[in-house]
């Protein structure tokens, strides 16, 4: 009765064999590396719960209870321009757009964007949400090669080129610069400015995406794309991975126009952004050291990074690879060849261990090779014993693989080769 | 509803101890599993059942020790919860469940075993072959598989021997494909069974007992969208239609039934069980049986309840209460 209702673009929602597999990855037997969720454990919550006590019983309250701008509050976007100014960007607080989580972002700015059969341009591999995001609008995904110093320019230049000579439109360049999810690589400064070279010669608006930005784990953190482009950059930013991903605050920063669209767009989804979660993380940005916070943070997840990157050698087996991420959450790895990871899913969780198949960050089935390993969640000890056990399924898969001659442990593969469709792959 | 339909006064399983509905386990079905398991839980509830929900974990031998009267109604599925090894343990622990015995569960989950069994009967079955991985590294698996590829000819299936949900089943249509689909079947346990790939309608036939003798429900007729019935159009709300009662002449639809019958009975199964059929040519051919049929929205178990005009809840508790006077 429903079915025959559904308009088209709710055909392009599907779900997938791997969300199914989340319900027993986040039992406590399965040591997941699968998630990307941040571990907050380490918040002050009695901070946290005075403060909101305060806030309500203020003269605030009432106004934190209340329906709210349409934009966002005043005083939050005030705080988020300070924010940004960590990462270089000079910004005004009128155009900062409130919006829940950068992902309800992501989701007005296709929405004022693209038409059906639009372009946008994203790295091999990106984001599994932008990508559900780009598709629930029937927008159409390009992926540009990316090595390990991040997008590769002279491929960006070549894809508007030919899409545009193909006479498709291409809408704008989706990228996360700083310690991408999920290959965990990050954008040379240089490689920064040869985009933004490339995006001003052919005219292409750049959506920069940047949760992860201030959770760099060996200093030396780099500029933002927004902060040496003001007029073609729009730029996605996240309180989820530096305060609570359950407060659903994230925003847009983008220029005039683009920013009048978005507010009607927002008034139209949610009439204003939670009123509530902006008062809350106003607060927790006034009373709390919330740039020391981070500094905890970052030590954190420096730890188990660390952890991840001391087991692999460890326990995976020879053809296998990964980056090494000098922040955010994600090692991206690739698998000896033969190997699916989608079809390995189920063996590991019998294994007592989850992981992301690297498909779901294609738009074009290519990832079959890869996995996204997390180690922001687990513990250092619980990241080993994951690891460990990937360690086992990937060997007892490998050696099946020899058994019955399917092709196994082929050269090294970098990322910059992953584009290139292998046999198995096609 | 109307005015004059008031509730009994008394709910009709209220005199019934407490139902342990057990579902979750650590399988890569546990989320369809949890699914099955909140829906019969609710069907119970609203006949005024008393029901604890359960996951399979180490609180579980417990939490039934605890309880004054329980009865269980297992929804796990995967290997712990088909292969009969829960309710083995059901059995030791004295507990009364719905469904087949641990002994009946054993055979009809192994493929390679409950297919022989049904073909003795004179049913038509796949030709299949069942092989251990280790004979593959002794014997070389390249003239193994290819004297697989002579015998059973292409296109065949290939599965593990003991799964669930079409996970490691691959339809292989030459002898290139057919390594990787080895692979596939043996990441799922040890043994792997290849069989003649049988075109048709596929099918599904549940049976039920509800204390009067095992009768048949109306075949539901499976037509994915995608052409394979895999693990994602299993589960997945309209990829996959379902036709009740299937499309198919009447006296197809009584073989198919009959056939449904004769597997529960053969294999000694108990209050539930769903015969999957491909029907080829008007004859049916059997696949498989389940003791522990998906029961969510999307499962065929209630698609074929409903086809019969029956109740889901008022099925399930005649199931539980036949347990209870087990």
């Amino acid at each position: 009765m429903y079915h025959d209702r559904y308009a088209a673009r709710a055909f392009s929602m599907k779900e997938s064999a791997v969300r199914a597999l989340f319900a027993v990855a986040n039992r406590p037997e399965v040591v997941s590396l699968a998630g990307g969720m941040p571990n907050i454990a380490d918040l002050p919550l009695d901070i946290v719960g005075d403060a909101v006590r305060d806030m309500i019983q203020s003269a605030a309250g009432p106004r934190a209870l209340q329906y709210g701008s349409g934009q966002g509050e005043q005083m939050l976007r005030e705080q988020i321009c300070e924010v940004m100014a960590e990462e270089g960007i000079r910004a005004h607080p009128d155009d900062v757009t409130v919006t829940v989580g950068s992902q309800q972002g992501l989701d007005l700015l296709t929405k004022i964007f693209c038409d059906p059969g639009d372009v946008i341009l994203a790295e091999a591999p990106s984001y599994v949400g932008a990508l559900s995001t780009f598709s629930s609008y029937q927008a159409e995904v390009v992926h540009v090669e990316m090595d390990d110093h991040g997008l590769v320019p002279e491929r960006l230049r070549e894809a508007v080129v030919t899409l545009a000579a193909q006479g498709k439109r291409v809408k704008f360049l989706y990228t996360i610069p700083n310690y991408s999810n999920p290959s965990g690589i990050t954008q040379t400064l240089e490689r920064r400015k040869a985009i933004l070279e490339v995006a001003k010669e052919t005219g292409l608006l750049i959506v920069e995406d940047n949760p992860y930005g201030l959770l760099d784990l060996e200093g030396g953190r780099l500029p933002a794309i927004r902060s040496m482009e003001h007029e073609q950059v729009i730029y996605l930013g996240s309180f989820s991975k530096t305060f609570s991903p359950g407060i659903r605050v994230g925003w847009v920063l983008a220029p005039h126009a683009v920013r009048e669209k978005l507010v009607l767009a927002q008034e139209a989804a949610t009439l204003s952004p939670p009123t509530f979660s902006q008062y809350v993380v106003s607060t927790y940005l006034r009373v709390h050291d919330w740039r020391q916070q981070i500094t905890v943070f970052r030590d954190m997840y420096r730890e188990r990074r660390d952890a991840m990157l001391a087991a692999l050698p460890d326990y995976m087996p020879v053809g296998t690879t990964w980056t090494h991420p000098l922040g955010g959450f994600f090692v991206w790895l690739t698998l000896p060849e033969g190997i699916d990871s989608q079809a390995m899913l189920p063996r590991a969780v019998t294994n007592r261990v989850a992981y992301t198949p690297g498909t779901a960050f294609y738009a074009d089935g290519l990832g079959a090779r890869n996995i996204r390993l997390s180690y922001c969640y687990p513990t250092p000890e619980r990241i080993r014993e994951g690891v460990r056990r990937l360690g086992e399924v990937l060997n007892r898969e490998s050696q099946l693989n020899r058994t019955f001659g399917v092709r196994h442990a082929g050269p090294h593969f970098g990322l910059a080769e992953l584009n290139t469709p292998q046999p198995n792959q096609e | 509803m109307t005015a004059t339909d008031s509730l009994p006064t008394t709910p009709a399983g209220s005199d019934l101890g407490t139902i342990v509905v057990l579902a979750g386990g650590l399988s890569h079905e546990r989320d369809v599993s949890l699914r099955s398991g909140r829906r019969v839980s609710q069907a119970l509830r609203d006949r005024g059942c008393t029901v604890v929900e359960s996951d399979v974990n180490s609180d579980l031998v417990a939490l039934l020790r605890q309880l004054d009267d329980p009865i269980v109604f297992p929804l796990v599925h995967g290997a712990t919860g088909e292969d009969g090894s829960l309710r083995e343990v059901l059995g030791l622990l004295g507990v009364p469940y719905v469904g087949s015995t641990a002994s009946a569960s054993r055979i009809a989950f192994d493929k390679s075993i409950a297919t022989p069994v049904i073909a003795g009967l004179g049913l038509a079955t796949p030709i299949q072959m069942a092989l251990p991985d280790e004979v593959f590294r002794e014997l070389g698996a390249r003239t193994l598989m290819d004297a697989m590829g002579e015998s059973i000819g292409f296109p065949m299936m290939v599965k593990p021997s003991r799964s669930g949900s079409a996970l490691g089943c691959t339809r292989v249509d030459d002898a290139e494909q057919l390594p990787s689909a080895m692979v596939g079947a043996y990441a799922y346990g040890d043994v792997a069974v290849v069989e003649s790939f049988i075109i048709g309608t596929e099918v599904a036939v549940t049976v039920v007992d509800r204390g009067n003798g095992p009768i048949a429900l109306p075949a539901v007729e499976i037509r994915p969208d995608s052409g394979d019935y895999d693990y994602s159009s299993r589960y997945s709300a309209g990829t996959t239609r379902f036709l009740t009662p299937a499309e198919v002449p009447d006296e197809v639809a009584a073989a198919c039934a009959d056939m449904a019958l004769r597997v529960h009975d053969r294999l000694g199964l108990r209050d539930i069980s769903r015969t999957d059929i491909i029907i080829r040519d008007g004859v049916p051919v059997f696949l498989e049986t389940n003791v522990a049929p998906g029961m969510t929205e999307t499962s065929l178990v209630p698609l074929a309840l409903e086809a019969a005009g029956l109740e889901l809840g008022e099925v399930c508790e005649d199931l539980v209460r036949q347990a209870y006077l087990r």
